[in-house]
C-alpha cells in the first residue's frame, strides 16, 4: 500500500479547509446576501444602520458561539432558548426597577446560567442521558419553573443600567455609536476563538470526533463535555442580558431560540455529531441568519413568509454542504485501508 | 445450488488483479479451492489477503482475471449477490444487529412470509434446525444477539452464511476476537462444515490454526502468489520464510550498541481484576518486555490496567519505585506512561482532525500546562519518524495505516514517557513502516525508555523482546528469555506447557 | 476457567443457557411505570376526594392521549430508523387547515377533505424523507426546515382559523363508544397495526435494521433510503391524522394554535419514555403508547387536582430525564460479561474484545451524524 495518500494533498489543501470543511457555504451565502443587500439598499451599509443591525444580531451570534461548544463536542443544547427567557424574567423580577440591584442580579444570573449548564452537562455525562433529552427536559423545567415563579406573566421591571447593554453604545466619530452589544460580541468572539485554539478547544473537538481516543489520550471526557454545556449556559445568559435590554420583558422572550441557534451553528458548517466545524463559522452562520431576516424585510416580503424562506435556504445550504462530504466519502470508500466491508456500488 | 465438478473443484480464481488509485495491490493471483476443503490464506499484513477475500465477497470488483464457481464464471458486484451465489464471508467486524434476535439476524431482509406477514415462529424454527444441523446446541434462536458472547456471535455469522446454502465460506481472522477456549468451538464448527462439503477459505495470522485446520495453504506476499502447498508437506518455519521472504533475524534490528538495561522502571505485583489474576512482572530501563498470548488472554487488559482504564483491584503497581494506582488514563499519562492502543482508528486517532491536532492531543488533553514548549518539538519528532503527509493540516483519515501509526507514536513521544506500552504497534501497516517502528523502539530503549510490547505476531515479540511474558487465560503462564522459539512460546500461550511441550 | 464456558471432551458444554427473553427489557418496564403512575395517581386523587378512574377522568385521559398518540406512533417509526421528525406539529396544522378548507362545511366533501389533508401530509413526509436519506441532510435540520417552510406558508395564507368542518366529521372528535372516545379507539387500532407492522412485516424488520446499523442493513440488501423515506411519510401521515382530529374538535382548521402546542417535542418525549432508543434500532409502538398514556394520566391528574400547569411542565421535564437515566443504566448489559476471576460480574466489555474507556455522554449525535458523515 502506498505510504502517501492520493486525496486532498497539494496547494489546494488550504482552500479545501475553508470551502471543503463545511465552512464554505456559509461564507458564500453571507457574501451573496451582502451583495444583494448592497444592490437593494446601499444605505444599509451606512454606519448607523449597520450598527443597528449588529446590535440586533449580536445576541444570536453569542448564543451560537455557546451552542457551538456543545455541538462540536457531539451533543445538543435545547435548553438555551428557555434559559434566555428565564434569565430575562429573573432579571425583571429581581431588579424590579431598582438601579442598585443591577450588578448583583447580573452576577446571580451568570451563576444561574452556569448552574443550568452544569446540570445539563453532568446529567448528560454522568447519568448518560442523551443530551437531546437532558436539555429538552431542562427546557420544560425552566419554562415551567419560571412561569410558576412569576405566576404566568413576567413581573417587575429592568433597570436602566441593565438595559443599556442591549440598547446603548459608545459614541465615536465616524460610526456614531458602537453598540455595547457589538463590543461584547466581539470580545466574546475573540475569547472563544482563543479558547478554541488552546488545549481545551482542541481537546473538545477531538472529543467530539472520537471520545474514546480522547479518553485514551488522557482527556477527562466528562469534564470536557460538561464545561461545554457550562459555556453554553453562560453565553446564553449574556445573550439574555442583551436581549432583555434590547427588547424588554415579555413571556415569549427566547421562545424557539434554541432551534435558531442550532440552525445558525449548522448553517456555519458545524456538523451535528461533533468533531467538525469552526467557531467562526458558527458565528458567521448566526450573522447570516440575521442578515437573511433583514433582507427579507428589505424585500418587503410579508413577514409571515420569513420562516419559509429561512427553511428553504437552510435546507439548501445543508444539502450543498453534505453533498461535498458525501462525494469525498465515495472516493474514500474505495481505499483499501478501510477495514469495513464497503459495497462498491451500494445502491 | 452449486454442484462441484467431478474433481471436486469448487472455486477457481485465475489471474486476479486489482488496483486502487493506480497502485496495483494484487498481481494475477491464482487460487483453487476444493469442496470440503479448508484452505488457508496467509501472508503478512498488506500481502493482499483481504483484497482477495473482499473481491470474492463482492465488496470489490476485480480489474482483470476471472472467478469461477463450479466451472462457471461469476462476477459479484454486491455482497448480497455473492451470498446468493453461494459465497459467504465472515468479516472481522460482525455484521449483526445486537438488538435483534438470532433468527431475525439470520433471515434479515428475507424473512419467511405468509400472506405478507413474517412468520416469526417458522423463522426461529428454521434457524434452530439449521443450528442443530451444525451441532450448535447452546444458542437460542430467539435470543437477542446482544446477549451472546463474542464466540457465539461468530457462530451466528457462520449460521447466517449457511442459511444462504453457502458452498464457500471465507473467514477473515475468525479467531481474532475469541478467547482460546472459544477457538475450539470454531474448530468443531469448521469440521462440520467440511463434512457437509462446504469449502472454507481461512485467513489467519496464527500459524497454529492454519496447520490445525487447513488442508492446503496459499501464501501471498506483496500482492503476488508465492505458493500453494499441502499443509502436511511444509513446516511452520518454511511457511514463515515463504510469507516473509527473509529470515526473521535479519528483519528485526538488534539492540543499539550501548543500550544498557538499568533500574526497574515499572513493576507489577500480583495485579488482578475480573479479567486478570496474579500478574507480576518488571520492566527495566532500556528493556523491551514482550507480552505474548492469544487474543483474549489478557494482554490488552494488562495495558488497560496500567493505564487506569480497567484498573487492578488487587495487587500493586510501582513506577520508578513509587506506588502508582491509576484511576484514569490522565493519571497514567502524568505518571509518565504512554499507551499506543490496539485499535488505531477507534482508540488512537480523531480521524477527522489534522495531523497536528492529533499529534498534540495528549499534550492538550492531559498536560495542558506544559503544552507549548513541548509542542515545538513535534515537527522534529514527526519528521524524524519520516511521516509522509501533505502538511500538518492534513486530516489523519487520509493517511495510510503506517503514517497514521506514526502520528500516534508522535503524540506519545512528545510527552517524554518513561514507560511505553505498545499494543499491536505494527498491525495493519506496511513493511517499511514496520521496520521504522522497530528501529524506533531500539532507539528509545537506547535512551533508557522501558517498553512493553504486546503483539499477536509471535516473530515480532520474539525478535524484539528482551524477555517474553506469556499469558494464558488471564494469568502469566511463563516468562521466557530472548530468542525463545515460537513453539515454546505458543505452548505456554495455549497452556500446553504443563502437559507437555507442544508437538 | 469460570463462568461455565468449558470445553470438555471436545464437546462444548455451557451451563448458562441464554434466557429466551430477558424479562426486564425496557418495554415491560414502561408498563410497570404506567401501573405505578396509575396507582400513585389514584392514591393522590383519592386523598383529595377524587377518583382517577371515574368515567369523566378516563374519557379525559383517553381524549388527551389519542391526539399525542397518533403523532407519537409516527414519531416511533422515524426514531426507530435513527431519524427524527420535528415537523409534526406544523404538518398537523397544515393538514387541519387543508382538510377544513376543502370540506368547507359540505358533508359530501368529507372524503375529499380527509384525502387532501393526509395527501399533503404525505407529501411533506416524502420531502423530509428524501432530503434526509438522499441529500444526507441531518433529519434535525430537514424537519426543522420543513416545519419553518410550512409555518411561513400557513401564517401567510391562513392568518386565522379557516374552513369549516361539517358536523358529520366533527363526530370524529366527539363521538364516544362507552367510555372510549372514537379518536382513541382509532388511535389504538392504528397502534395495533403499528405493532404488527414492526413485528410481523419485512418493512418493520427493515426499520429496526436501518436504525440498528445502516451498514449492516445495506449489506443485507435493504434499500435503506426507501425505508427512511417510508418512515417519514408514515410519521407525517400520522401527524396529518392528528391534524384531522384537531380540525374535527375545533370545527375548523387552525394554524398557530396547533403548531405552537409543542407536539414535536412531546411526541419525542413519549417515544423515549416508552423505551425506544433515541439512537434507533430498538423499541416499539407498544411502549410509546404506554409513554403517551403516562403523560395523559399526569395531565388529567394535575388538571383534576388543579395543580398549576406550569408545575406540570417542570414535573414532566424531570420525569423524562429521570426515565431516560434509568434506561441508560439498564443499557449497561451484564450478560455478555465474561469475568474470569472472582468478584461480582461487572459491566460488559466492547464486542471487539477491547474495553474502551466508557465514552461519557450520549453518542446520539455522533451516531445520528454518522448517516450524514459515515465515519470508518
Amino acid at each position: 500500500m502506498s505510504s502517501a495518500s492520493p486525496a486532498a494533498t497539494g496547494p489546494l489543501g488550504a482552500v479545501r479547509r475553508i470551502f471543503g470543511g463545511g465552512t464554505g457555504p456559509v461564507f458564500v451565502v453571507l457574501l451573496t446576501l451582502l451583495v444583494v443587500m448592497l444592490l437593494l439598499n446601499p444605505s444599509f451599509f451606512q454606519p448607523a444602520s449597520l450598527m443597528a443591525f449588529l446590535r440586533n444580531a449580536a445576541p444570536l451570534i453569542i448564543l451560537a458561539a455557546g451552542q457551538y461548544f456543545v455541538i462540536v463536542s457531539g451533543e445538543f443544547d435545547l435548553s438555551v432558548g428557555s434559559l434566555v427567557g428565564a434569565q430575562v424574567v429573573i432579571a425583571a423580577k429581581l431588579i424590579d426597577g431598582d438601579e442598585s440591584r443591577t450588578w448583583p442580579v447580573i452576577m446571580l444570573m451568570l451563576g444561574f446560567g452556569l448552574l443550568v449548564g452544569l446540570v445539563n452537562g453532568l446529567v448528560t455525562t454522568l447519568l448518560k442521558v442523551p443530551s437531546f433529552i437532558t436539555t429538552l427536559g431542562m427546557m420544560l423545567v425552566l419554562a415551567g419553573a419560571i412561569r410558576l415563579w412569576t405566576g404566568g406573566a413576567p413581573t417587575g421591571a429592568l433597570s436602566e443600567s441593565f438595559r443599556q447593554w442591549g440598547r446603548m453604545g459608545i459614541e465615536v466619530p465616524v460610526l456614531r455609536q458602537i453598540p455595547y452589544a457589538a463590543l461584547i460580541m466581539i470580545v466574546i468572539a475573540v475569547l472563544t476563538v482563543l479558547l478554541m485554539r488552546g488545549p481545551y478547544g482542541r481537546t473538545l473537538v477531538a472529543t467530539g470526533d472520537n471520545d474514546v481516543a480522547a479518553s485514551f489520550a488522557g482527556a477527562q471526557v466528562w469534564q470536557v463535555r460538561t464545561l461545554a454545556f457550562v459555556l453554553s449556559g453562560l453565553l446564553a445568559t449574556v445573550a439574555g442580558i442583551l436581549i432583555g435590554g434590547f427588547a424588554g420583558v415579555t413571556a415569549q422572550v427566547g421562545d424557539g431560540m434554541e432551534f435558531t441557534a442550532i440552525t445558525a451553528v449548522v448553517l456555519g458548517g458545524v456538523v451535528l455529531g461533533g468533531g467538525r466545524g469552526w467557531i467562526v463559522g458558527a458565528m458567521a452562520g448566526a450573522l447570516t441568519y440575521r442578515l437573511l431576516e433583514r433582507l427579507l424585510v428589505q424585500l418587503d416580503m410579508p413577514s409571515t413568509l420569513n420562516p419559509t424562506i429561512q427553511g428553504v435556504i437552510i435546507i439548501l445550504a445543508l444539502a450543498y454542504g453534505s453533498r461535498r462530504l458525501w462525494g469525498r466519502r465515495r472516493r474514500r470508500a474505495a481505499q483499501p485501508i478501510t477495514t469495513k466491508p464497503q459495497p462498491s456500488g451500494a445502491e | 445450488m452449486i454442484t462441484p465438478t467431478p474433481d471436486g473443484e469448487l472455486l477457481r480464481i485465475r489471474g486476479l488483479s486489482k488496483s486502487f488509485f493506480g497502485v496495483e495491490v494484487l498481481h494475477g493471483i491464482d487460487l483453487t479451492v476444493q469442496a470440503g476443503e479448508v484452505h488457508g490464506l496467509v501472508g503478512e499484513n498488506g500481502a493482499g489477503k483481504s483484497t482477495v477475500m473482499k473481491t470474492l465477497a463482492g465488496v470489490h470488483t476485480a480489474d482483470s482475471g476471472s472467478i469461477e464457481l463450479d466451472g462457471k464464471e461469476v462476477s459479484f458486484d454486491h455482497p448480497l449477490q455473492a451470498q446468493r451465489g453461494g459465497v459467504a464471508t465472515v468479516f472481522q467486524e460482525f455484521n449483526l444487529l445486537p438488538e435483534r434476535t438470532v433468527a431475525e439476524n439470520v433471515y434479515l431482509a428475507r424473512e419467511p412470509r405468509s400472506g405478507g406477514l413474517v412468520q416469526r415462529r417458522r423463522m426461529e424454527q428454521d434457524t434452530a434446525s439449521l443450528m442443530q444441523d451444525l451441532g450448535i446446541v447452546d444458542i437460542d434462536a430467539g435470543a437477542k444477539v446482544r446477549t451472546l458472547s463474542v464466540a457465539q456471535q461468530q457462530v451466528v455469522e457462520i449460521v447466517k452464511a449457511m442459511s444462504f446454502d453457502a458452498r464457500l465460506i471465507s473467514m477473515d481472522e475468525p479467531t481474532a476476537a475469541l478467547a482460546d477456549h472459544e477457538v475450539e468451538l470454531l474448530y468443531q464448527l469448521i469440521g462440520r462444515l467440511r463434512e457437509r462439503g462446504v469449502a472454507v477459505l481461512y485467513v489467519s495470522h496464527r500459524l497454529q490454526e492454519i496447520f490445525d485446520l487447513c488442508d492446503r495453504i496459499t501464501v501471498l506476499k506483496d500482492g503476488s502468489l508465492v505458493d500453494t502447498v499441502e499443509s502436511n508437506e511444509i513446516t511452520p518455519d518454511e511457511l514463515v520464510r515463504k510469507m516473509v521472504g527473509r529470515t526473521i533475524s535479519s528483519f528485526f534490528p538488534e539492540p543499539r550498541e550501548g543500550t544498557e538495561i538499568g533500574d526497574i522502571r515499572l513493576s507489577v505485583r500480583q495485579g488482578g481484576n475480573r479479567m486478570l489474576n496474579g500478574i507480576s512482572f518488571d520492566v527495566r530501563a532500556g528493556e523491551i518486555v514482550g507480552l505474548a498470548g492469544l487474543q483474549g488472554s489478557g494482554r490488552t487488559e494488562i495495558a488497560h490496567a496500567l493505564f487506569g482504564v480497567e484498573r487492578f483491584t488487587r495487587g500493586s503497581i510501582t513506577v520508578d519505585g513509587r506506588t502508582f494506582s491509576p484511576r484514569s488514563p490522565r493519571q497514567a499519562v502524568r505518571a509518565g506512561l504512554a499507551l499506543v492502543t490496539e485499535d488505531r482508528k477507534a482508540e488512537g486517532l480523531a480521524l477527522n482532525q489534522s495531523v497536528a491536532a492529533n499529534a498534540r492531543l495528549v499534550l492538550d488533553a492531559a498536560l495542558p500546562g506544559r503544552g507549548s514548549s513541548r509542542a515545538a518539538r513535534l515537527s522534529g519528532i514527526l519528521s524524524s519518524l519520516e511521516l509522509a503527509a501533505a502538511s500538518d493540516a492534513q486530516e489523519v483519515r487520509l493517511l495510510s495505516g503506517g503514517n497514521q501509526q506514526k502520528v500516534v507514536l508522535a503524540k506519545w513521544l512528545v510527552t517524554d514517557p518513561q514507560v511505553m506500552v505498545l499494543d499491536e504497534p505494527t498491525r495493519g501497516i506496511d513493511v517499511g513502516a514496520k521496520r521504522a517502528v522497530y528501529e524506533l523502539m531500539r532507539d528509545l530503549t537506547a535512551e533508557g525508555m522501558a517498553i512493553i510490547l504486546i503483539s499477536s505476531e509471535l516473530p515480532e515479540v520474539i525478535g524484539m523482546s528482551d524477555r517474553i511474558v506469556v499469558l494464558n487465560d488471564g494469568e502469566i503462564s511463563g516468562e521466557l528469555p530472548h530468542n525463545t522459539d515460537e513453539e515454546t512460546v505458543m505452548s505456554f500461550a495455549t497452556g500446553q506447557d504443563n502437559v507437555e511441550a507442544a508437538s | 476457567m469460570s463462568d461455565g464456558v468449558v470445553a470438555a471432551g471436545g464437546q462444548p458444554a455451557r451451563t448458562n443457557r441464554v434466557e429466551r427473553r430477558s424479562p426486564l427489557t425496557s418495554i415491560p418496564l414502561i408498563y410497570i411505570a404506567l401501573l405505578g403512575t396509575l396507582i400513585v395517581g389514584a392514591a393522590l386523587m383519592a386523598v383529595n376526594g377524587e377518583n382517577l378512574f371515574s368515567g369523566g377522568n378516563i374519557v379525559d385521559i383517553l381524549t388527551r392521549s389519542s391526539l399525542l398518540g397518533f403523532i407519537a406512533i409516527g414519531q416511533t417509526m422515524v426514531i426507530l430508523c435513527r431519524s427524527l421528525d420535528l415537523s409534526v406539529g406544523y404538518v398537523a396544522a397544515l393538514s387541519s387547515l387543508v382538510a377544513a378548507t376543502t370540506m368547507d362545511g359540505d358533508p359530501s366533501r368529507i372524503p375529499l377533505g380527509v384525502a387532501a389533508g393526509l395527501g399533503v401530509a404525505a407529501l411533506v413526509g416524502l420531502f423530509n424523507g428524501v432530503v434526509t436519506a438522499k441529500l444526507k441532510v441531518h433529519a434535525f435540520i430537514t424537519t426543522l426546515g420543513a416545519g419553518l417552510i410550512i409555518k411561513g406558508y400557513l401564517d401567510t395564507v391562513y392568518p386565522g382559523p379557516a374552513g369549516e368542518v361539517p358536523g358529520a366529521f366533527q363526530a370524529f372528535g366527539y363521538t364516544r363508544i362507552g367510555l372510549v372516545p372514537l379518536s382513541a379507539a382509532i388511535m389504538l387500532i392504528i397502534a395495533v397495526f403499528g405493532v404488527i407492522m414492526l413485528q410481523r412485516t419485512r418493512t418493520g424488520h427493515r426499520m429496526f435494521a436501518v436504525g440498528g446499523n445502516d451498514e449492516v442493513a445495506r449489506l443485507s440488501g435493504i434499500r435503506t433510503d426507501r425505508t427512511i423515506i417510508l418512515a417519514h411519510v408514515f410519521s407525517s401521515v400520522m401527524a396529518g391524522v392528528a391534524g384531522l382530529l384537531l380540525a374535527a374538535r375545533f370545527g375548523t382548521g387552525v394554524g398557530a394554535q396547533i403548531y405552537d402546542a409543542g407536539y414535536d417535542l412531546d411526541s419525542i418525549a413519549a417515544v423515549v419514555l416508552g423505551g425506544t432508543l433515541l439512537l434507533g434500532g430498538r423499541g416499539g409502538v407498544a411502549g410509546t403508547i404506554a409513554g403517551v398514556l403516562i403523560l395523559g394520566v399526569l395531565d388529567t391528574m394535575f388538571n383534576q387536582l388543579q395543580i398549576d400547569p406550569f408545575f406540570r411542565d417542570v414535573l414532566r421535564g424531570i420525569i423524562i430525564i429521570a426515565a431516560v437515566a434509568v434506561y441508560a443504566r439498564r443499557q449497561i448489559d451484564p450478560t455478555k460479561s465474561r469475568a474470569r476471576f472472582g468478584e461480582k460480574s461487572a459491566s460488559r466489555k466492547g464486542s471487539t474484545g477491547t474495553s474502551p474507556p466508557e465514552p461519557t455522554g450520549d453518542s446520539r449525535a455522533r451516531r445520528a451524524g454518522s448517516r450524514e458523515e459515515q465515519s470508518e
